[in-house]
């Protein structure tokens, strides 16, 4: 190992330190003798940053705060990209920007915890497919920001139409263990990393069920069975503990450093806390099954995605603080989607587990908000009496905390990212949409001012350049 | 067990109820793009609508169904699907919309596959949608085949019309089964030639690549006896499939997608072809739909294009039901600067006597319209409405169970531990 590449990993660490806070320590060695544990840095670092607003207040709204509070008459005081004030009868600072929001409701701005946006992005062509290296069952080492082409048109709708400011882009789920995710600001830039959000922690996505075993047993290879699926699982993720191992060991007595594994760094992240687990996964008893090998090797799952059984099971989920992430309404489209109902997010909320909606789907992240009132509608009509606020949580600040960022986003705390919609009516009617969108405290949407609609490169000089989408 | 004796009393009843209901106090939305009505009237008798609206006398020994404070609506007509004829998108084993194997094609006749205890039917049936169009698959021809218009009634007649249609892709979809766009036309008007010449008795179909059988099922087409649904998305596809009418004047044509409609759309209103288009679609999801825009149905409308909407080009994953939802949303982007939606009656009309019209069925279905088969939900709301759902369905005047898989599945995991006995005791 050379000096060179020992001070850049030290470097790295640093990096990484300016934006996650104080380090951890994991070693009684001084800081810069030995090669950080690689799945801590952060190679491909955000370049971000906030566009410039104006300090703005919004009178005479209703307001969903984003974690279970209503105020009807409200006001929303924002400035410098944070949250400054909720409440009633807030004065406006000198040279703020005054909204008289009557008859409007203003919400935290939406989170899509499962988006293929920018790896599937349209056009749908072949040359643009980039969300499934399919080329092996476990391709821990791929990283979906690196297919991530930040010029889908995708992403303009899913503002414009959906008041998405936050996305997780993830690699499909072709395979047991697809790569790691990237937590994306919904602005445009003209690099992924500038459209990373920064600090966020990756994800790692993972697949049970009908479409690894589909996809490689085709090829005549492992897996082609669910047990196939779990076998290989638990091959690899012995490989990882046994790596994280050596570089644990490196770490507290020295000598060489460990040679590295690009796959094995992200399950050792993820071993080590550091990478949050989003499984894909169907059906109740492969949910079960995964739990149990998390324990067996010594990691969690922040949460199942998809997971149209997880009413089935939503005690055993609680129980093991992971997160269902569901549709409304989604069933029957393949074998494992057979006993999707629209009461799940109803039934995971009575049970008291986190719970979330998502979109998975370049049409759905538009109407996330009437998702979420169709599954509310639902669990009403069964009995289960969810207050509107309350399940504005399923897409604020649950899909916050499964993302790790709780502390920024998903509710309109003071001292929170300013990421606000303004919808033109209740959210949870069909006949809404936003009004106006800010990210950061950056007004990137206005229904009003057709130059605050973004135009991709893709669409430049296209037909419907510029158009209402 | 009360859900199964209503549904044996239906299957017992055959069609319809010698009875007549009026369900009274309601609001009615007829369906056929007048707006909702405020404490109207619907009388059925026989399987038929007597009347719907404001004013209508309630007729002596009528048994009464009080709706006050609810909608009472057309039911929903839905489409294009496979909706009867797949237990699940991609449960290949059982779906009879895709004949890649066989050597036909337009003689296919997708009413010979419709099960009605599919579970889909039940659930689209608990959420309003009473009739839907059933559609094949187009693979090695520029046709499909033969649709069907069914409805989703729990008894075993599920074939409102067998072979209402045929099915054809003009696109990039068809384009990607026979090798180009100029290659689909090719083979379009070959077929096209050789059911004429079949007709006259004319044996030279020996020179077309077309079997008997297709060429046989072509003839209705070709004669305007049966309409053809292209689906195209780009506008000067669109044009294409307009320009057919010179060469096969008696061609009755219907665009199905059309994405890129309100491009072209004044020439689409002069040709008086009715338009089935992608609800939604607002992303240039392939080159064929760059222009895509939400507006595109309200800009056809505007522009005097005969529109309704189907679920084609966006996510059907949650069945058909959701139909509805897409027609509220053109409702709601009216209140957008710069968007053209609809009117809430022309909306729910997308999704009820538009699809019917579209394929020449509006006399039978699709609205409240005196003489229509009595197709009629009351919903706990507004139908467009995210936070309604039906009460209460008939089909040909027929009472229908509200119940499905789902609802069972519900009733069973409302308390998801499991209790003295396994889950599978409770039922």
């Amino acid at each position: 190992m050379s000096q060179k590449y020992v001070a850049l990993g030290a470097l790295l660490l640093l990096a990484g330190c300016a934006q996650n806070g104080p380090p951890r320590s994991t070693s009684a060695a001084p800081a810069g003798e030995r090669v950080a544990e690689p799945w801590k840095a952060d190679p491909f670092p955000s370049t971000y940053r906030a566009y410039s607003g104006v300090p703005t207040l919004i009178t005479n709204v209703t307001i969903y705060d984003g974690e279970g509070g209503r105020i009807d008459g409200g006001s929303v005081l924002f400035s410098d990209g944070k949250v400054q004030a909720i409440g009633r009868n807030l004065s406006a600072p000198a040279g703020a920007m005054v909204i008289d929001g009557t008859g409007k409701w203003v919400t935290p701005g939406v989170i899509d915890v499962h988006s293929h946006l920018g790896v599937y992005p349209s056009p749908g062509v072949k040359a643009l497919s980039d969300g499934n290296e399919m080329t092996d069952p476990t391709t821990p080492e791929v990283w979906a920001e690196h297919s991530v082409w930040p010029q889908d048109p995708g992403f303009s709708r899913a503002l414009a139409n959906g008041g998405v400011t936050t996305l997780q882009i993830l690699p499909g789920s072709a395979n047991l263990m697809g790569g790691r995710s990237v937590v994306v600001k919904n602005v445009y830039a003209r690099t992924t990393q500038g459209m990373k959000f920064p600090g966020a922690p990756y994800g790692f996505k993972m697949a049970c069920g009908e479409n690894p075993k589909r996809v490689y047993g085709a090829k005549g290879r492992m897996p082609s069975t669910r047990m196939g699926n779990i076998a290989v699982d638990r091959a690899t993720w012995q490989q990882a503990v046994e790596y994280k191992r050596r570089w644990d060991k490196y770490e507290k007595d020295g000598g060489d450093p460990p040679s590295r594994n690009l796959g094995l760094d992200t399950l050792a992240g993820v071993l080590d806390g550091k990478i949050l687990v989003h499984n894909h996964c169907y059906r109740a008893d492969e949910m079960a099954n995964v739990i149990d090998m998390s324990k067996e090797f010594g990691y969690h799952v922040t949460a199942f995605h998809h997971g149209v059984e997880a009413y089935k099971v939503a005690d055993l989920l609680k129980a093991n603080n992971i997160c269902a992430v569901v549709w409304a309404d989604w069933y029957g489209f393949k074998m494992e989607s057979y006993d999707g109902i629209p009461e799940n997010l109803a039934i995971l909320q009575k049970t008291g587990t986190c719970a979330m909606i998502h979109s998975d789907d370049e049409n759905g992240v538009q109407r996330l908000n009437q998702e979420v009132a169709k599954a509310l509608a639902a669990g009403r009509r069964a009995g289960i009496v969810i207050p509107d606020e309350v399940a504005w949580e399923w897409l604020s600040i649950n899909p916050a905390r499964a993302l790790g960022l709780s502390d920024r986003i998903g509710s309109l705390k003071p001292g929170k990212n300013a990421d606000v919609v303004l919808w033109n009516g209740n959210p949870l009617s069909v006949y809404t949409r936003p009004d106006k969108v800010w990210v950061d405290g950056a007004l990137l949407y206005d229904a009003q001012d057709p130059k605050r609609r973004p135009v991709s490169d893709f669409e430049l000089g296209q037909p419907g350049e510029g158009d209402v989408k | 067990m009360k859900a199964l004796l209503l549904c044996a009393a239906a299957l017992l009843s055959g069609t319809a109820h010698a009875e007549t209901i009026a369900i009274t106090g309601g609001t009615v939305a007829i369906g056929d793009g007048s707006q909702p009505i405020p404490n109207g009237t619907v009388v059925i008798r026989d399987g038929r609508v007597v009347a719907a609206g404001a004013n209508v006398p309630v007729p002596a020994g009528a048994r009464i169904v009080d709706a006050g404070g609810k909608w009472v609506a057309a039911g929903l007509v839905a489409g294009f699907s496979s909706e009867g004829i797949v237990d699940g998108e991609g449960i290949d084993e059982t779906y009879d919309g895709a004949a890649g194997k066989s050597v036909f094609n337009a003689a296919i006749d997708v009413s010979t596959a419709i099960n009605p205890t599919n579970q889909s039917i039940a659930v689209d049936r608990s959420w309003g949608v009473t009739r839907a169009v059933v559609s094949p698959e187009a693979n090695n021809s520029v046709f499909a085949g033969q649709g069907a218009v069914i409805d989703t009634g729990a008894d075993d007649a599920p074939v409102t019309k067998a072979r209402a249609f045929q099915y054809a892709e003009l696109g990039e979809d068809g384009a990607s089964h026979i090798g180009s766009r100029p290659a689909s036309y090719v083979m379009l008007h070959d077929a096209l030639a050789a059911a004429k010449s079949a007709a006259r008795g004319g044996g030279d179909s020996k020179n077309s690549l077309i079997t008997r059988a297709d060429a046989a099922a072509l003839l209705p087409v070709v004669e305007g006896r049966m309409p053809l649904v292209v689906h195209v998305e780009r506008a000067s596809d669109i044009l294409q499939v307009l320009s057919l009418k010179q060469a096969y004047p008696m061609l009755k044509l219907v665009l199905l997608g059309a994405t890129e409609g309100w491009m072209v759309a004044p020439k689409i209103a002069a040709a008086h072809v009715p338009v089935i288009a992608a609800a939604l679609a607002d992303l240039p999801e392939a080159f064929e739909r760059t222009a895509a825009t939400e507006s595109n149905v309200g800009r056809m409308q505007r522009a005097g294009v005969m529109v309704a909407i189907s679920t084609v080009d966006v996510a059907t994953e949650a069945g058909q039901r959701n139909i509805r939802q897409y027609a509220g949303n053109l409702v709601g982007i009216s209140r957008v600067p710069g968007m053209t939606g609809l009117d809430w009656g022309a909306a729910f009309a997308t999704v009820t006597s538009g699809p019917a019209a579209a394929l020449g069925l509006d006399g039978e279905i699709g609205s409240l319209r005196p003489g229509r088969r009595a197709d009629v939900v009351i919903w706990d709301g507004d139908p467009l409405e995210l936070s309604s759902a039906p009460v209460a369905v008939w089909i040909d005047g027929v009472p229908q169970p509200l119940t499905s898989r789902q609802t069972r599945l519900r009733d069973r995991y409302l308390n998801p531990q499991e209790g003295a006995l396994p889950k599978a005791y409770e039922h």
